[in-house]
């Protein structure tokens, strides 16, 4: 590759998820120059909750009460475990400084420190997660005082049934009714659309007499709180809610909705804004094709391969995530990294990858496949030394985890990203 | 225990049960059926679908050959509405036996079976998809069928005209006195309640399960059961069906099917007919059989794969299960010292209907019925709830009705509401269940590229809100669903369809934890 460098910076983040933007982020606090690479439209499918760890051992379905506990037996039984790599007090730093500047950024976020909570989702079971977007929190609260709570659904919303989740979740919250709304101005038979109505509760009039026809639905039912379709707005979430609560004169929350759902498309849009305003550039909806390791750095194109845009970097870390992502790709017989060919570790033959069971307790083997990187987070060459000193991987795509039935997505992301960028601090000598 | 009296029990709701119950039914015979599970179950409803013109079998198995020549050129008039008329190629690549190309268009004359050479740049020009490596190519009246409409109907007619259905309803025991089968009793799935069915004679339509229902009445039957498995693409690559022109072999046949191909199959000798799957080996050995007859099968993502099993008779000492005989065995059990009880099985769709008037014919006898068979004159009759199985065909229904309204729940195949409603007043009226299993059997939910992900959970809010859940049922009913889903695209996660369920876990598992709801 000799084409000159359009950008010059001190790391290139590829991946635009959890991870990517964890890392651009940390990167940036740090004081290094960033660029931030990749296609976000798979963060719309995250669901804005930040699980940090659910389950350990994964096999045993034990659900932690205090994710601290399970990462210490985690660490204990499964040394290879990227999350085992991070110190607990590396991962609390990390989760504190992204979810402070999603807050900061306007997506509030809250948590009990040390402790796991649970919220309703739509197809009517608990999930156990550490962190919470601020609209949603209320019903982690009722849910832990038992109150009784109405989850009010909408007609012609698809996918989300308030009578299934208060109906699935009477035998743990007695407490559930449920109820559905006629969106103003719709008429009877018409489909609702989550992210116009979200738009248009932007609106002053919309919002009143929206909290009208709410008000109407909960009359004089004796109820301490009222959930809904995580739908209430886009940007300004809660000073809707707020608004909105003031005229049913009861705490409102969301519950989440089945992806792609406003919470993602949410996420997505604080980070976007938010890293803008810390000074990373963002490449976003392009993809990184080529990366070619350099003796000081990575020449990597970006877009279309007919018109790239080059960026030299001294450093590159991988966040590209798994299939879904296409940081990894499997045909037939192997799976593959997609951008500098990393041996992947993975079952012998594709007969192991999955289990004959959807549910099997023990998880698929095939998503524990993955990267192998040293204790640096830097991916690792046949011969187990670091592909290049500057090259540091973070997220899904790291091996030897489960994110799925572990319930630790965020976590991983978010820690594995503080790791990668503490990494590449001490190897530039900051 | 209650009981139900009738002159005829018909024991399986496959093809050959329905269509027993139809021409029974048409002969003014009363008669119960009783499935185990929901139609089609079994190889009935794990098959090509493919309406064979013969030319399969002109070399292994001639007789075969000419029932199904004169079986599927009835069906095509008797059942327009269930046939897609495709036409079928045989074709021979490079490698392929010459002295087999040469002789087969004689065969298949032999058997009366009208076919066509048609020389390699028409034939790739009429079929692109196929390898440029083609030496041979002939015509033959091959057609594609759908399986699931063409029980339903049956079913439907048998019903109108008094055949009582039960679903779920799985024959537990016989009582025999004096060499008659004086009661069978049944058990409810659903429920555990058992009933009595007290009939005149006793019909074992049970397919590869039939060895099964006849030992309960002390007989023996010679059957062996043949795995076969199928590949459906992710949308459709030929017009017609194209089948290799060799000995009968393994994936040697596409056949398309609205908007999809099946491509098969595998034979492979498994005891139990229950509790199968199709296995990784078995899914890449067809895919890479069939790239030789059509090289895009290497590239094309595969939505689904499932397995069927063939009720082979008189065959346990053949060492290759190729090599029985596909035609039917009507064995009459009186020889076993049980006079009102006999077995239909083996045999094909294509068929069916001959087996089911054969089958009538000895009960009528039996009964003393003179009724005769009216079903070769008389056409099956479409009715409304039976057509949301083709591919295809609610997309077209719902851009024709254009009303706003009527919100998709599955837009991988595009049906909605409307058609689930229809779907579960059809389900009630048969004793039925509507969850997502049972409706995803009688439409396209679950059948597009999501394969269940986003249409399963629509689908479980929709039956809450119009009070067919409640409860924990709908979890129960996503986690059965998925499960079942699952044992058709595990074999076939790469690429494209291990992306699509990686989404599914990460949603089911990842977000909504339902592997750990699992009570």
């Amino acid at each position: 590759m000799t084409t000159d460098p359009n950008i010059d910076c001190d790391l290139l983040v590829i991946g635009a998820g959890m991870a990517g933007s964890a890392a651009a982020l940390f990167a940036a606090a740090l004081g290094f120059n960033t660029v931030q690479a990749g296609i976000t439209s798979q963060t719309i499918f995250a669901s804005g909750l930040m699980d940090l760890m659910g389950v350990h051992p994964v096999a045993s379905g034990r659900v932690w009460r205090s994710p601290h506990d399970a990462l210490a037996a985690l660490a204990e039984d499964e040394p290879r475990h990227p999350l085992a790599r991070v110190s607990p007090v590396e991962i609390d730093q990390a989760l504190k400084m992204f979810t402070g500047f999603l807050s900061d950024t306007g997506l509030s976020y809250r948590c009990r420190p040390g402790r796991n909570v649970r919220i309703p989702m739509p197809t009517g079971t608990l999930k156990t997660t550490y962190c919470v977007p601020l609209s949603m929190w209320p019903g982690v609260k009722a849910l832990e005082k038992q109150q009784p709570c109405l989850i009010v659904g909408v007609h012609g919303l698809r996918g989300f049934s308030a009578r299934q989740i208060s109906e699935s979740l009477q035998p743990v919250w007695p407490g559930l009714r449920h109820a559905n709304i006629r969106l103003p101005d719709r008429g009877y038979r018409e489909e609702i659309f989550a992210e116009p109505f979200a738009r248009s509760l932007a609106v002053k009039d919309n919002r009143r007499r929206f909290a009208e026809a709410l008000a109407a639905v909960i009359g004089q039912k004796p109820v301490d709180a009222v959930a809904f379709p995580a739908m209430l707005g886009l940007g300004n979430v809660n000073d809707i809610i707020a608004d909105i609560a003031k005229t049913i004169v009861k705490p409102l929350f969301e519950i989440p909705t089945m992806p792609p759902s406003i919470p993602g498309l949410r996420l997505k849009e604080t980070l976007e804004e938010g890293l803008r305003q810390k000074g990373v550039m963002l490449l976003r909806q392009q993809r990184v094709f080529a990366s070619q390791p350099q003796k000081d750095g990575f020449l990597s194109l970006v877009g279309s391969p007919e018109a790239p845009t080059a960026v030299r970097s001294r450093a590159v870390l991988l966040a590209t995530g798994r299939f879904l992502g296409k940081g990894l790709h499997a045909d037939r017989k192997k799976i593959r990294e997609t951008l500098f060919d990393l041996p992947v570790h993975q079952p012998e033959k594709r007969p192991d990858w999955h289990r004959t069971d959807f549910l099997d307790s023990r998880g698929h083997p095939v998503n524990r496949s993955g990267i192998e990187t040293d204790d640096a987070l830097r991916p690792l060459t046949s011969s187990k030394q670091p592909l290049h000193p500057h090259l540091f991987a973070a997220g899904s795509i790291l091996a030897h985890q489960d994110w799925m039935r572990a319930k630790c997505g965020a976590g991983l992301s978010i820690a594995t990203a503080w790791k990668a960028v503490q990494s590449f601090k001490a190897a530039a000598g900051f | 225990m209650k009981s139900i009296e009738t002159q005829v029990l018909i024991i399986g709701g496959g093809i050959t049960g329905a269509g027993i119950a139809r021409d029974l039914a048409l002969r003014g015979v009363r008669c119960v059926l009783i499935e185990k599970h929901d139609i089609n179950a079994g190889a009935s409803g794990a098959n090509h679908g493919l309406l064979h013109s013969g030319a399969r079998y002109v070399t292994s198995d001639p007789g075969s050959a000419a029932e199904c020549r004169v079986e599927g050129s009835l069906l095509k008039k008797m059942a327009p509405d269930c046939v897609e008329e495709t036409g079928g190629l045989f074709v021979a690549v490079e490698g392929d036996d010459e002295g087999y190309v040469a002789e087969f268009p004689a065969l298949c004359r032999a058997c009366g079976i009208a076919v066509e050479p048609v020389d390699v740049p028409t034939a790739l020009e009429i079929e692109p998809a196929l390898s440029r490596r083609l030496i041979a190519a002939f015509q033959v009246p091959d057609a594609a069928v759908d399986p699931f409409k063409l029980t339903m109907q049956n079913l439907h007619q048998a019903v109108a005209l008094g055949c009582r259905l039960f679903r779920h309803s799985k024959l537990v025991d016989f009582t025999i006195t004096q060499g008659r089968i004086a009661s069978a009793i049944v058990s409810n799935e659903l429920t555990g309640e058992r009933f009595a069915v007290n009939a005149g004679y006793v019909i074992n339509a049970s397919g590869a399960w039939a060895r099964v229902v006849a030992r309960l009445a002390g007989c023996t039957i010679d059957l062996i059961c043949s795995k076969g498995s199928l590949l459906v693409t992710h949308e459709r690559i030929n017009h017609r069906v194209i089948n290799r022109l060799r000995p009968s072999s393994n994936a040697d046949i596409l056949v398309p099917g609205g908007t999809v191909s099946i491509l098969g199959t595998t034979s492979v000798r498994v005891e139990d007919p229950d509790h199968i799957f199709p296995t990784v080996k078995e899914i890449d050995f067809i895919v890479s059989e069939g790239a030789a007859m059509i090289p895009r099968l290497e590239q094309t993502r595969f939505i689904r794969a499932y397995a069927g099993v063939r009720p082979l008779v008189g065959s346990s000492k053949k060492s290759d299960d190729r090599s029985v005989s596909r035609s039917f065995a009507l064995i009459d059990h009186a020889d076993d010292g049980v006079v009102n009880f006999a077995t239909i099985t083996g045999g094909k769709l294509t068929t069916y209907r001959l087996m089911a008037e054969k089958t009538a014919d000895l009960i009528c006898g039996h009964l003393g019925v003179s009724a005769v068979c009216r079903t070769r004159h008389e056409p099956l009759p479409a009715a409304d709830a039976t057509r949301w199985t083709e591919a295809g065909y609610a997309p077209r229904q719902w851009a024709k009705k254009r009303d706003a309204g009527d919100i998709m729940l599955c837009e991988c195949e595009m049906v909605p509401k409307s058609v689930v409603d229809e779907l579960i007043d059809s389900i009630h009226e048969h004793n039925g269940r509507p969850d997502l299993t049972s409706l995803g059997i009688r439409s396209r939910i679950g059948k597009g590229a999501c394969q269940g992900t986003f249409c399963g959970l629509r689908t479980a809010a929709y039956l809450y809100d119009i009070n067919e859940l409640k409860g924990r049922e709908g979890l129960h009913s996503i986690q059965a669903f998925m499960r079942e889903r699952w044992r058709g695209v595990r074999p076939l996660l790469w690429d494209t369809s291990l992306i699509q369920a990686e989404l599914q876990e990460a949603l089911y598992c990842g977000l909504f934890g339902v592997e750990l709801n699992d009570d």
